[in-house]
């Protein structure tokens, strides 16, 4: 840009210029994400909208059928024992897969933030099996769990033979509704393979978070006599609660939507001990062709998701406008 | 640098969409309905896989202008492929023929939709009205028309056990459910496990149950439950679910860790003594732990079902709205001979469909089974689609693995009347 | 924060503690898939292996060799074209905004989090009606499509980072859109499309929901094929472990390569970064 003078015709014709060519660009700027859009709309919105229409409908064979049937595959689903069955294993699962991958995730963050040797390669044991598929980790485990061939052949030495993903055991097993509530004991099972995989995750973000705090902070804390405990619960805590937030709803729309870990690993089990929404949708629409039942499923499955997703998606709208 | 970069994006672009167009060409090829004859089964397994291809090489030789694709959809015993079926009938894209289990999967899955062609004129052609057993033909058959070719036949109600355990109990093979509780409590006081049972997938439960029933019903009272005419609270019912819930105080404690041949691996192997499971059983038991019939296992028909034989029958048909009728019959009138189930079935380890095939090209379990195939009486089961429709066989599924656990039989009674309310 | 020197014992011991707890699938699936079938016993599950045999390795690729071929030919173009349409959105949406933008983005975003059972039934209709069920381009097509809130996610994000000025400036000189795009957002983004198509790559080899449902037989990738052979014991456990390690192998080469990508991926998959 010269600061030379230029006669009013000349700059006329170039603002003219320049507004036709930033109105060409923002055309040519939605036609780049017109596609993305496009899809989107359809593949997503569309989509659910249309499993939403079968699942009022009476689509519950081989051949379609679209008769309005109301509300009936979700009352009969709230009546179903195996969907309540799965409503508990998927609570359960949920909750105990979160706390064990926070609790490990900063116990491990917080011990490789030590300013330890080797630093690199304990973060790559404990990341690696982020980068393996649902499908092997179940695959193995489900043998390293099996009660009569792995990890129980060097437990029986110490005397507990747990059954692991194959006990039909609920504790403490309250009657409610058809099932028993309570905690089985072979979903513990399914979270230790799970937790396993996905730890990795809530270390790496916790240790990003640590490091992100800088070391005068606690210099500070130090100089007015706090103790490593106090500095901890008073300050790194509450400055490592937001990525806290973010690892919960991670884990939970994962914990919500779980399928190929549980399918590989164990599949509904007996009494439908480990069974959740995921495999149920999969096997009652795509085994027994209760499509409109599976439609049912998927929505709620959805349902359960937005709780923890859209709040989340919002505020993190709002936190950056 | 930048100009590199570009360079590299687009290349690596343009070789995708060159994957893509490749990947195009040879789903076309396979997917293809033009004139080619796509023999649509799940056999992909060891021995029926063989048998298959031995049966497409006798129909090349007999007619070569035909071009025939072996469309196997391996996986989940044939849940994947019935998947694939369910989806490409929808989409009025049928294969030119296909492997469905005579009976409800058949008769109240494609034939009441509408799907299928009769082949009242191929049977009175090829003279099959009296080359198959009665009572099979009705299991293809509705409303008076016939409407696909079975190819083989497996016994679901067969025991198998371990000859040596029993030898070294002085034990006898058990008959009747008496004789079965006397036998089970002997073992089980050796601490010899004396039913195995793999209840993974479920059916393999439903199938013990059917044959349960069989047993205590009878044939006549069992079938009358897939038409309603005898209700799932009668007494013989409940008795029969006693007997059952009994039956299950014997079984090894991981079955729901175990397939079906990871249970008869117990019995192969001397740690269970006795397993009850369809005649597919054999294959795996020779085949792939290379034990010897009569030698190291023996079978008896499940308690109380001598003179019965649940049927498991795959059969083939003539979908609607296909271009190559003609060859599909070619086909079907090869799969119904004498020489093409003679060509099948000793590969795949299973018993010809037609009462006049040569028995010498079976082993012994084999030609014993054509024997009682041609006097006994033929039932329908459950387990495996034949009974009752899709759905109710996974309602019934679902009921049964909860009883498993459960053992409440008030509450399977209640839950297997409420998959018989949607049998037609 | 450093803890008290006579901690430092106990810290190491508790990490290699986990490390090896972390280890021990590693070492069930590298013991048991290197011993001769012989020696697949119950009793002998734990042991080391008296000889390495690599059979179980042969028998495992014969098996899973042709749908491996198919998981290559799946990811590579879906990886590719979803980070390009990832790339272009992200540019549009933080350097071309407009009105509503944000709530777009949004609303894309959220194809993200959604169970893909709740799109699966009429995803299966659509593919029959355009005759893309069970085939490749089928399912990347499918992975391409719900592959584009994640990619837009980290490249909104990545270029957010680019300063307006510089958009500006350029903008001043006469550069257009796609010269914009061209010779300022891709040369910096090189290291973003190195963690997108890190990201994309893991994931799309890893899925199975969408390979299971779309595809079947012989256009199966190889996850799905890994978990046909598992879950009987007439495949022997060996083979099992050598098939789980071979189907694992491209994502955990990647991993070790370019572990610090995928990592940062990671972070940035997590909405914020």
């Amino acid at each position: 840009m010269e600061p030379k003078v230029k006669s009013a015709m000349q700059m006329k014709i170039q603002v003219r210029k320049k507004k036709t060519i930033v109105a060409k660009d923002r055309l040519f700027s939605f036609l780049f994400i017109l596609p993305s859009i496009l899809a989107i709309a359809i593949f997503v919105y569309g989509f659910i909208g249309w499993t939403g229409y079968v699942s009022l409908s009476n689509w519950n064979s081989q051949i379609p059928d679209f008769s309005f049937a109301g509300l009936k595959n979700y009352v009969s689903l709230f009546h179903d024992f195996r969907f309540q069955a799965d409503l508990r294993n998927t609570a359960v699962f949920m909750i105990l897969f979160i706390v064990l991958v926070l609790g490990m995730g900063l116990m491990i963050a917080v011990f490789l933030d030590q300013k330890i040797k080797f630093e690199n390669l304990f973060r790559n044991i404990f990341f690696f099996p982020m980068a393996l598929s649902f499908i092997v980790t179940g695959v193995v485990w489900q043998w390293i769990l099996n009660p009569s061939t792995g990890v129980n052949l060097l437990m029986k030495k110490v005397g507990i033979e747990p059954m692991w993903y194959t006990s039909v055991k609920v504790i403490p097993g309250v009657e409610w509704g058809k099932i028993q509530v309570g905690i089985p004991i072979a979903v513990i099972a399914v979270v230790i393979a799970a937790v396993w995989q996905m730890t990795g995750f809530s270390v790496a973000m916790y240790l990003a978070g640590l490091r992100a705090i800088p070391d005068e902070v606690r210099e500070a804390a130090r100089m007015d006599g706090a103790t490593e405990f106090q500095i901890f619960r008073k300050i790194i805590f509450p400055l490592l609660l937001p990525i806290t937030i973010s690892v919960i709803i991670i884990m939970a729309h994962i914990s919500l939507k779980i399928f190929d870990l549980i399918y590989a690993m164990t599949g509904p089990g007996a009494n439908f001990v480990t069974d959740v929404p995921g495999v149920y949708m999969f096997e009652t629409t795509f085994r027994g062709n209760y499509y409109a039942s599976g439609a049912a499923i998927a929505i709620i499955m959805l349902l359960s998701v937005a709780i923890f997703i859209v709040p989340y998606l919002l505020s993190n709208r709002k936190g950056e406008s | 640098m930048k100009k590199k970069w570009f360079a590299f994006l687009s290349f690596m672009l343009a070789l995708s969409l060159l994957l893509v167009g490749c990947n195009s060409d040879r789903a076309s090829k396979s997917g293809g309905n033009g004139t080619r004859l796509d023999i649509f089964s799940w056999w992909t397994g060891a021995g029926e896989e063989d048998g298959l291809k031995a049966l497409i090489k006798l129909f090349k030789e007999k007619h070569p202008e035909v071009k025939v694709e072996n469309a196997a959809v391996a996986g989940g015993a044939g849940t994947n492929a019935k998947a694939v079926l369910a989806s490409r009938m929808q989409g009025n894209d049928p294969p030119a023929t296909f492997q469905v289990h005579g009976g409800a999967e058949l008769n109240d899955g494609w034939v009441a939709a509408g799907k299928m062609k009769p082949l009242n004129e191929l049977y009175k052609e090829e003279g099959w009205n009296d080359k198959f057993p009665k009572e099979l033909i009705d299991l293809v058959s509705k409303d008076g028309n016939i409407y696909s070719v079975p190819v083989n036949i497996h016994r679901g109600n067969v025991l198998w056990y371990n000859k040596r355990i029993f030898k070294d109990n002085g034990l006898k093979a058990p008959k009747t459910f008496a004789e079965f509780f006397k036998v089970a409590d002997q073992l089980k006081a050796k601490g010899i496990t004396p039913l195995a049972l793999g209840d993974k997938e479920p059916w393999t439960a439903t199938q013990l149950f059917e044959d349960v029933l069989l047993g205590t019903l009878g044939p006549d009272d069992y079938k009358k439950l897939w038409t309603k005419e005898v209700s799932f609270d009668d007494p013989k019912v409940k008795e029969a679910v006693k007997t059952f819930k009994k039956m299950l105080g014997y079984i090894n404690k991981d079955h729901s860790s175990r397939n079906w041949q990871d249970a008869s691996q117990l019995v192969g192997k001397g740690e269970a003594a006795m397993n009850i499971m369809g005649d597919w059983a054999k294959g795996y038991f020779v085949n792939d732990l290379k034990l010897k019939v009569n030698k190291d296992f023996g079978w008896v028909t499940t308690p109380g079902t001598q003179h019965s034989f649940m049927v498991i029958t795959d059969t083939f048909g003539l979908p609607k709205g296909i271009k190559n009728e003609d060859d599909v019959m070619k086909f079907l009138s090869l799969l119904g001979s004498v020489e093409g189930q003679d060509t099948f079935n000793p590969l795949k380890g299973s018993i010809p469909a037609r009462i006049d095939a040569d028995p010498s090209k079976y082993d012994a379990y084999g030609r014993l089974t054509m024997k009682e195939f041609k006097k006994a009486r033929i039932t329908p089961s459950l387990a495996h689609g034949s009974a009752a429709p899709e759905g109710v066989v996974t309602k019934v599924n679902n009921a049964v693995n909860i009883f498993v656990t459960q053992q409440n039989e008030a509450q399977f009674i209640d839950a297997l009347k409420t998959a018989a309310s949607e049998l037609k | 924060m450093v803890l008290k020197s006579v901690y430092r014992p106990i810290l190491y011991l508790l990490l290699i503690m986990l490390g090896l707890i972390f280890l021990m699938p590693v070492y069930v699936i590298l013991t048991t898939s290197l011993k001769p079938i012989d020696q697949i016993t119950l009793s002998q599950m734990w042991q080391l292996p008296s000889l390495i045999d690599f059979s179980s390795y042969q028998m495992a690729f014969s098996k899973l060799a042709p749908n491996f071929i198919n998981s290559l030919y799946l990811v590579i173009p879906a990886t590719l074209l979803s980070a390009l349409l990832g790339s272009l959105n992200g540019y549009v949406l933080s350097k071309w905004k407009f009105k509503g933008s944000d709530w777009l983005f949004t609303a894309i975003l959220f194809g993200m989090f959604i169970p893909y059972q709740s799109i699966l039934i009429p995803l299966i209709q659509f593919l029959r009606t355009i005759h893309l069920y069970n085939t490749i381009p089928g399912l990347i097509l499918v992975h391409v499509v719900y592959g584009i809130p994640v990619t837009t996610l980290m490249f909104r994000n990545f270029y957010s980072s680019v300063p307006y000025e510089m958009i500006e400036s350029a903008k001043i000189d006469g550069a257009g859109i796609f010269k914009i795009y061209r010779h300022i957002l891709i040369p910096l983004s090189i290291s973003g499309f190195v963690v997108v198509g890190i990201w994309q790559f893991t994931n799309i080899w890893n899925e199975f929901l969408f390979a299971v449902t779309i595809t079947t037989s012989d256009q199966q990738p190889v996850m799905v094929a890994l978990q046909n052979l598992s879950g009987s014991q007439i495949v022997q456990w060996n083979v099992q472990m050598a098939g789980a390690l071979l189907a694992a192998l491209p994502t955990l080469l990647v991993y070790i390569v370019l572990g610090k990508f995928f990592v940062k991926g990671l972070l940035a998959g997590s909405v914020k970064g």
